[in-house]
């Protein structure tokens, strides 16, 4: 039999010479006459190992990373004759970053060929739609309820309700669409569960649709994704010539097909009403709410939206494991969330675990730190809107409430570690930077809030009357925060104001001296 | 690889609309395909587009220049995006960024006078732990370093 190698083909892998790696393991492979087939997979998630390769064993697979084209022989070699190497990292599944992990929405990701639905149908793919089929809509929405799950993308909304709501909204058409705008720098989780493991995020955006009787949905996906893209698209190919999407699905009487829509740059476009305006071909910009999407989404009908991890979740759930998933998390946050360690990491990459464990846990022990070896200095949590955490807050437990409680959130699950030579007013001037680059507009306080926040913060940095001008983008924040209509507006605050309130000394001297001088 | 493109022309223009103008929402697809073929959107396509999906031109301007990604013109022969988001500056893109653009001697945003490589910026390739990365012409590369950076500045020069 054929040596069986596994080497990603996730766009993460890629960029540090995946490509590379599979070329010169097959041309090592001709060269001695060996027999192998390379399978491409996505990434497991110990980015820092990447390339990281796989091969079949009895045992197990065993891993061999990071490697580069220049390894590839040598490496094939040590496989061949069961030898050890420098590179070799043992049986994947024991590596300890790995198996501390509750692999539950990515058990598959970086396991299974994403390419082939029949490798999805061997690892209990398809069984939470084949349930679902059984159970109808009331059952199906009961699970989905009681499974506690909670919108990924960053919002939190129940995703149970959300789904009742459609359900009860009765339409001549209906739609579910997939939010695959994964705009936020240090997250890339939907990128890497639609390169690994598409068929779960198809399965679930299905399940959807039998639940609220849909007929009709969309993935927008980034245009940054073209790696997802393609993924989607041949996932998406796959599913219909299985007769898993299109007409009659599962001979059931329920019919139900999928599209993949690029966006073109847009960051707003991953606000949820935003990102409707653009599937319906028009500029993103932001709807007020009411009416709900569920109520009047996308071309004025009934829709469920929701991110690319809370339909990946529910496969799971459906399959008999909404309690399962309930009962890990803590508080209102239940399950697991595949939390994004990024930016300058020591042991970067995709962490699945329950809600709860504390920030210190995930930077410093899971972590290992930074890369550059300094101390780490601030972490921002959840996105270009999320706020950055100093150490001191460090025992804050990764949960939605914890988080709001000070003053910050968990957004999409993305942790970006800055080491101590950060200048934290620099942070907080890029934070109302991107706003202005980004805003679609439509709110006065985001359009022209976030333009006055960079010149204020310039003002701030060059020395000039600290005290008052900091007071000024206070209270900036204050009007951006309550008035715009959504979170680009809204949130561009929490940067800002935790990078003041936690890391002053950066924003020039205390305003303490001025009180003195009076 | 880099990408070589048709030359504007009316009737491929019209073929491409009209292969997409019965979708849901299509817009952006027709944008796309028309960038996808001739490098940018040249301004005669936004009346063709406007007049297919019954739309005025004002609706199809203001949905192609809403868009980072639409150009009106054709970008340089390659076409260098440098990550300038959050995880790849606390990664140290922001010196690679300055660097790249000593090198090319143009500012972000900008194209050579050669007009060999266009610099952009772009906001997250969703390679963050692999950080500072980088798209050279559709092929994302991770853990920029000087050399790698200056590696690629020179592939795309070439």
């Amino acid at each position: 039999m054929n040596l069986r190698i596994f080497v990603p083909r996730d766009a993460g892998a890629v960029a540090v010479g995946a490509d590379e790696v599979a070329l010169a393991l097959e041309q090592a492979a001709s060269k001695r006459g060996v027999s192998i087939d390379i399978i491409r997979t996505g990434s497991r998630g110990l980015y820092w190992l990447e390339p990281m390769i796989e091969v079949a064993t009895p045992q197990g697979r065993v891993a061999f990373g990071p490697l580069t084209g220049a390894d590839a022989a040598a490496v094939l070699d040590v496989i061949v004759a069961d030898g050890p190497h420098p590179l070799r990292l043992g049986i994947t599944e024991q590596i300890p970053w790995l198996k501390r992990q509750t692999r539950v929405t990515f058990a598959r990701c970086g396991v299974v060929d994403p390419r082939s639905i029949e490798d999805y149908r061997a690892r209990q793919g398809y069984k939470g739609l084949e349930r679902a089929l059984e159970l109808g809509s009331d059952a199906i929405l009961a699970d989905v309820t009681a499974s506690g799950l909670r919108g990924r993308g960053g919002a939190g909304f129940p995703t149970g309700i959300k789904w009742k709501t459609v359900a009860q909204t009765s339409a001549d058409r209906k739609y579910i669409v997939c939010n695959a705008d994964e705009g936020d720098s240090g997250t890339f989780a939907d990128r890497m569960i639609m390169e690994g493991d598409p068929f779960v995020v198809i399965e679930g955006m299905t399940i959807a649709a039998v639940a609220v009787g849909a007929g009709k949905g969309y993935i927008y996906i980034r245009s940054e994704y073209p790696h997802a893209v393609d993924a989607m698209n041949a996932a998406i190919l796959a599913a219909r010539r299985a007769g898993y999407l299109g007409e009659r699905i599962g001979g059931t009487s329920h019919s139900f097909d999928l599209e993949v829509r690029v966006g073109a740059g847009a960051y707003v476009c991953g606000e949820e009403t935003s990102l409707l305006e653009s599937l319906e071909g028009r500029r993103g910009i932001v709807r007020a709410k009411p009416p709900l999407p569920a109520h009047k989404g996308l071309f004025g009908k009934p829709t469920v939206i929701n991110n690319v991890l809370s339909f990946a979740a529910i496969p799971f759930i459906l399959e008999g494991g909404a309690k399962a998933y309930a009962d890990f998390g803590m508080g209102r946050s239940r399950g697991t969330m595949p939390i994004q360690l990024a930016g300058n990491i020591r042991y970067g990459g995709l962490f699945e675990a329950p809600f709860g464990m504390t920030l210190g846990e995930l930077v410093d022990d899971v972590g290992g730190g930074t890369l550059s070896g300094r101390p780490v200095r601030a972490v921002q949590v959840g996105g270009p809107l999320g706020a950055y955490f100093p150490r001191a807050l460090f025992d804050t437990p990764f949960d939605y409430e914890a988080f709001a409680a000070r003053d910050g959130l968990i957004g999409h699950g993305g942790i970006v570690v800055f080491d101590d030579s950060v200048d934290m007013s620099r942070q907080a001037r890029f934070a109302m930077e991107f706003c202005a680059i980004e805003s679609c507009g439509k709110c006065t306080p985001c359009r022209i809030g976030s333009t006055r926040g960079v010149e204020t913060i310039d003002k701030i940095r060059a020395g000039d009357r600290v005290a008052e001008n900091i007071a000024v983008v206070e209270d900036l924040c204050n009007t951006m925060k309550f008035g715009s209509l959504c979170a680009l507006g809204g949130f561009t605050p929490y940067p800002v104001i935790s990078a003041l309130k936690h890391f002053r000394e950066d924003f020039g001297p205390a305003p303490t001296r001025l009180e003195a001088a009076e | 690889m880099m990408r070589v493109y048709e030359p504007w022309n009316a009737t491929r223009g019209a073929e491409i609309i009209a292969e997409h103008a019965h979708l849901e929402g299509a817009t952006l697809v027709i944008l796309h395909a028309l960038q996808d073929a001739f490098g940018h959107v040249p301004e005669p396509a936004i009346p063709m587009i406007a007049s297919a999906l019954n739309l005025s031109r004002a609706e199809v301007h203001g949905v192609f220049t809403f868009y980072h990604d639409f150009r009106r013109e054709p970008a340089g022969r390659h076409v260098l995006k440098l990550c300038r988001a959050e995880a790849c500056q606390a990664a140290g893109g922001d010196a690679l960024a300055a660097r790249a653009e000593a090198r090319l001697g143009v500012v972000i945003g900008d194209t050579t006078a050669d007009n060999r490589v266009t610099l952009e910026p772009i906001y997250c390739l969703g390679l963050c732990a692999t950080a500072p990365s980088a798209m050279l012409d559709g092929r994302v590369v991770g853990r920029l370093d000087e050399a790698r950076i200056d590696a690629l500045v020179a592939e795309a020069q070439r």
